[in-house]
């Protein structure tokens, strides 16, 4: 069960990715009043990225890289295998760290910019996570997702302030403005592509798939509020998933890009005030 | 067990012996040697220990031999309070002769007029052993590196004084005295070499005699007599009231006066804030002997101590304000290392921060933090002795420790950066022994009901995360310079750094053994019975990321190695000039690149954040000692 449940992941987490990638595009050109791409654009786009010459900054890029792709696949397969959900989150802040190091080894002014801000993201991000899984813990007793699933309420109900923490911090997971400080999905910014600016071709199609991974392992830590014993909390965890997404859609649409004093700030405060409340609660009345 | 006395006396008798070796050649001769025999001699203790069953050994009951040995002791302390006394005058600080002639005074006092009688001296237990192990090992090594690194220093230094053969002498004073304070059962005994490891690490703290130096030795001695002051007062306290010098006792009676007055010393000691500061000068001396009071010795005195007295501590206020003021520590050392550029000031803030989170675990004081505390004491040692080591190589090859010097250092020094990079990894990457801690600590928090650690934990982690990530980033960066660079570090700096690289991996992947044989038996001795503190099923998780961690970067290396690629330059705003160092500016002139990092002066800086923490926490300290010792009386 474990096991297919992880080969299934590997498998259709990208695809998955990729779908919604698909639906946000044109989504969003809805919402700007344009017609947008076909949804299959994302993987006209990959398999075109594959075909392209192999051009490189520097020899390590590809190979760390490659290593954030596989950690990122790792840390979501122990989400999805029903294991620890804090070594889970230990895994992808580790990770992130192999992206930064990734941009940061092609000493290129944008993308070691970039590099940078995609550290005060994890920076802004991180607390929320961990007071996550003490959340899931306070909440069910277990750090075993495969306990939190077996609950016979859904967990929203008891930590209500960790989901809205959650989407809080998801944008920066995303991409998505007001927190996409990092790197973006638009073109035509101040830091050009920002830690993505040294990728082409090949690279920066491993590094979309990765970002396919981390979007599904985000989406299924979402989805992890909802389900319980019940079979039916499955589908309902699944809209409430695309449900999250699409709200973070319209933040994205809606907003400028932060400075990166107000993306710490704000994610941390958000996180006190939410997660950081609901968890002292929860562990007042246990 | 007759090994432990010439344990304590081998390194003594080195210490004697160096100063009197005036060639450099014979010098190095006898620190080899006298590193070698210690690492030999702690590992007979070991075995003997070993074979004796692994148990709890009391030694050195009351004879005339301990008769004789507290004589010499209480001489002993009276001329360390001599030295003081007169460099104190010497240096016009004098404050610090109330401190020291007070607490010496307190001690003998008590100790001629009120005798109390002590059942054992010595103890040899799991503790107290892997405290030995780690000082012999991380320590010999360190003295050998010292050897090459010393040659380095005073070649790049001609400004200060050669006084080679008083800075080894002192090393191994500082090991000896380190033996003496973990088998110490007696709290005198061991007040006696918690005295001298102050005095040591105050006259290697000086060693360059600038002023600066001897400002920041003289911040160490005053915040450790203070601490001492504290250890003296419990000791007279608990003589008087309980009757009783041993520490055993002391801890398994609970009474709350002495044991919230030893992990106030210890609190000194190990540099928790308000304390930080002396640590944070103590970078003026060479680095041999900071990473030798970062990792085998003195910051771990006081963690030792701590650990020893958790179950003393566990659920009292006393406690309470151990785990807060090491948990506030954790959050506040780890921001402030954000903004510090100067490496030896970031791997102080880390030592700070990291001994903040053992500190909080000892607080809490159950099974499971200990046990987190012992193995994050055990990866800290390791880890942080290799990390100096790095950093004192790489400035003497570079001239300069500031990291934003070390851009690109992968392709100027790659031998060292890679030691730095496994350092660095170890201190704060899934799934390496650090993390393991952080993980089994966040839980026991959460089942200890205090939240307010678990808020220092997950904003302390963010904050560790960022300054590791950046400097890591900035090593790795391939950036080609034309300054030439060329390695100056000895073969005796190498022959230790690669032990303990080996020595960081090896613990990697050797850890669910290290948390079975080692760690577990220690909480057993400590609490009298413990249950598996880490399941099956979450070792598999470990060793499944353990495997990817270490196997998926080199996979990936590999693969990638032989893909063909065509290299294009970088893309820099401005024409590259096509060496990705300088661009075209808008004068047409060439320009050279310059990345820095970020630091955050204004959000993180010392300046802005040590005042107010230090008010915190001072004034968290004294109400609650206050609380403490007003509840007791």
């Amino acid at each position: 069960m474990q096991a297919v449940s992880v080969i299934l992941y590997l498998l259709l987490a990208p695809l998955a990715g990729a779908l919604l990638d698909g639906l946000d595009r044109r989504l969003s050109a809805r919402m700007q009043g344009r017609q947008g791409p076909p949804f299959l654009q994302p993987f006209y786009d990959i398999a075109k990225l594959f075909s392209k010459q192999m051009l490189a900054v520097n020899s390590v890029q590809m190979f760390l890289l490659l290593s954030y792709l596989i950690f990122l696949a790792v840390a979501g397969s122990l989400l999805f295998a029903g294991e620890d959900i804090l070594m889970c989150l230990f895994m992808l802040s580790t990770a992130d760290m192999f992206l930064v190091m990734a941009a940061s080894s092609d000493s290129s002014p944008f993308s070691t910019l970039g590099a940078g801000r995609e550290m005060i993201q994890i920076m802004a991000y991180e607390p929320m996570t961990l007071l996550l899984a003490v959340g899931f813990y306070l909440a069910t007793g277990s750090f075993q997702v495969a306990d939190i699933v077996r609950q016979p309420v859904s967990a929203v109900v008891t930590m209500p302030g960790f989901l809205l923490g959650l989407m809080f911090i998801m944008a920066i997971k995303l991409r998505k403005s007001p927190f996409d400080l990092s790197t973006s999905h638009h073109a035509h910014q101040e830091i050009v592509k920002g830690l993505t600016t040294e990728m082409a071709g090949p690279t920066l199609a491993v590094m979309n798939i990765a970002e396919y991974y981390e979007m599904t392992l985000m989406l299924g830590l979402v989805a992890l509020f909802f389900v319980n014993e019940n079979p039916i909390s499955w589908p309902l965890a699944l809209v409430a998933c695309l449900a999250v997404y699409v709200l973070e859609l319209v933040w994205d649409n809606v907003s400028a890009r932060v400075k990166w004093r107000t993306l710490l700030d704000g994610c941390w405060v958000v996180t006190l005030l939410t997660g950081g409340l609901n968890g002292l609660i929860l562990m007042l009345i246990r | 067990m007759g090994v432990i006395p010439i344990l304590i006396a081998w390194p003594a008798l080195a210490a004697v012996v160096l100063p009197l070796v005036r060639s450099r050649k014979a010098r190095a001769a006898v620190v080899y040697a006298a590193a070698a025999g210690m690492m030999l001699l702690a590992a007979v203790l070991l075995a003997a220990w070993l074979s004796a069953g692994k148990q709890t050994l009391f030694l050195a009951p009351e004879s005339i031999y301990t008769n004789y040995l507290d004589l010499a002791m209480l001489a002993g302390e009276f001329v360390l309070m001599g030295l003081i006394i007169a460099l104190s005058i010497r240096h016009r600080k004098y404050p610090v002769i109330l401190l020291s002639a007070g607490q010496t005074l307190l001690v003998a006092w008590s100790e001629i007029f009120h005798p109390v009688e002590k059942t054992t001296h010595m103890r040899v237990d799991g503790l107290a052993m892997l405290l030995c192990i780690i000082a012999a090992f991380v320590g010999g090594f360190i003295c050998i590196y010292a050897v090459g690194y010393m040659k380095a220093y005073h070649e790049h230094h001609k400004e200060y004084k050669d006084r080679g053969g008083f800075f080894f002498s002192m090393l191994f004073l500082f090991l000896a005295a380190m033996f003496g304070l973990v088998l110490s059962e007696n709290l005198v005994w061991m007040y006696f070499f918690w005295e001298v490891t102050s005095v040591v690490s105050f006259l290697l703290i000086g060693y360059t005699r600038t002023e600066e130096a001897v400002h920041n030795s003289f911040r160490a001695l005053w915040m450790n007599l203070l601490g001492g002051f504290g250890f003296a007062i419990a000791i007279v306290y608990s003589a008087a009231t309980g009757g009783t010098v041993q520490l055993t006792d002391v801890v398994t009676s609970g009474a709350a006066i002495p044991v919230v007055l030893l992990a106030f010393a210890a609190l000194t000691k190990s540099a928790q804030m308000p304390f930080s500061s002396w640590l944070l000068g103590a970078m003026v001396a060479p680095t041999p002997s900071s990473a030798l009071l970062h990792s085998a010795t003195m910051v771990k005195a006081g963690v030792y101590l701590l650990i020893r007295l958790a179950p003393a501590l566990a659920g009292t206020l006393g406690g309470m304000m151990v785990a807060f003021i090491g948990g506030f520590t954790f959050i506040v050392a780890s921001m402030m290392a954000i903004a510090q550029n100067d490496g030896k000031k970031v791997l102080a803030f880390s030592t700070i921060s990291n001994l903040g989170l053992i500190v909080a675990c000892a607080g809490i004081g159950v099974e499971e933090t200990v046990w987190a505390a012992v193995l994050l004491m055990i990866f800290h040692s390791v880890a942080k002795s290799m990390l100096f080591q790095a950093v004192g190589s790489i400035e003497n090859s570079l001239g300069t420790r500031d990291i934003e010097a070390m851009h690109g250092l992968l392709l100027r020094l790659p031998r060292l950066t890679y030691i730095m990079g496994i350092g660095i990894a170890g201190m704060y990457l899934a799934p390496f022994g650090m993390l393991i801690s952080k993980w089994v600590a966040l839980k026991s928090f959460v089942d200890a009901d205090n939240y307010l650690l678990v808020l220092f934990l997950a904003y302390g982690s963010a904050t560790t995360m960022l300054y590791w990530t950046k400097w890591l980033s900035k090593l790795i960066s391939l950036h080609h310079t034309k300054e030439p660079v060329t390695d100056r570090t000895h073969q005796d700096q190498y022959l230790s750094m690669f032990v303990h690289a080996g020595a960081t991996l090896l613990l990697c992947l050797v850890f669910p053994w290290v948390s079975s044989r080692i760690v577990d038996p220690i909480v057993r001795t400590l609490f009298g019975a413990s249950h598996e503190v880490l399941s099956m099923n979450v070792l598999t998780t470990m060793a499944i990321m353990l495997v990817s961690v270490l196997f998926v970067p080199t996979l990936m290396f590999i693969l990638t190695r032989t893909t063909h690629r065509d290299y294009v330059p970088i893309y820099m705003g401005g024409a590259n000039v096509g060496d990705n160092t300088y661009f075209v500016n808008s004068y047409g002139e060439p320009e050279h690149l310059y990345l820095s990092n970020w630091y955050m002066r204004f959000e993180f800086g010392m300046r802005r954040l040590m005042r107010p923490s230090v008010i915190v926490s001072a004034g968290t300290l004294v109400v609650m000692l206050c609380m403490v010792i007003g509840g007791a009386l």
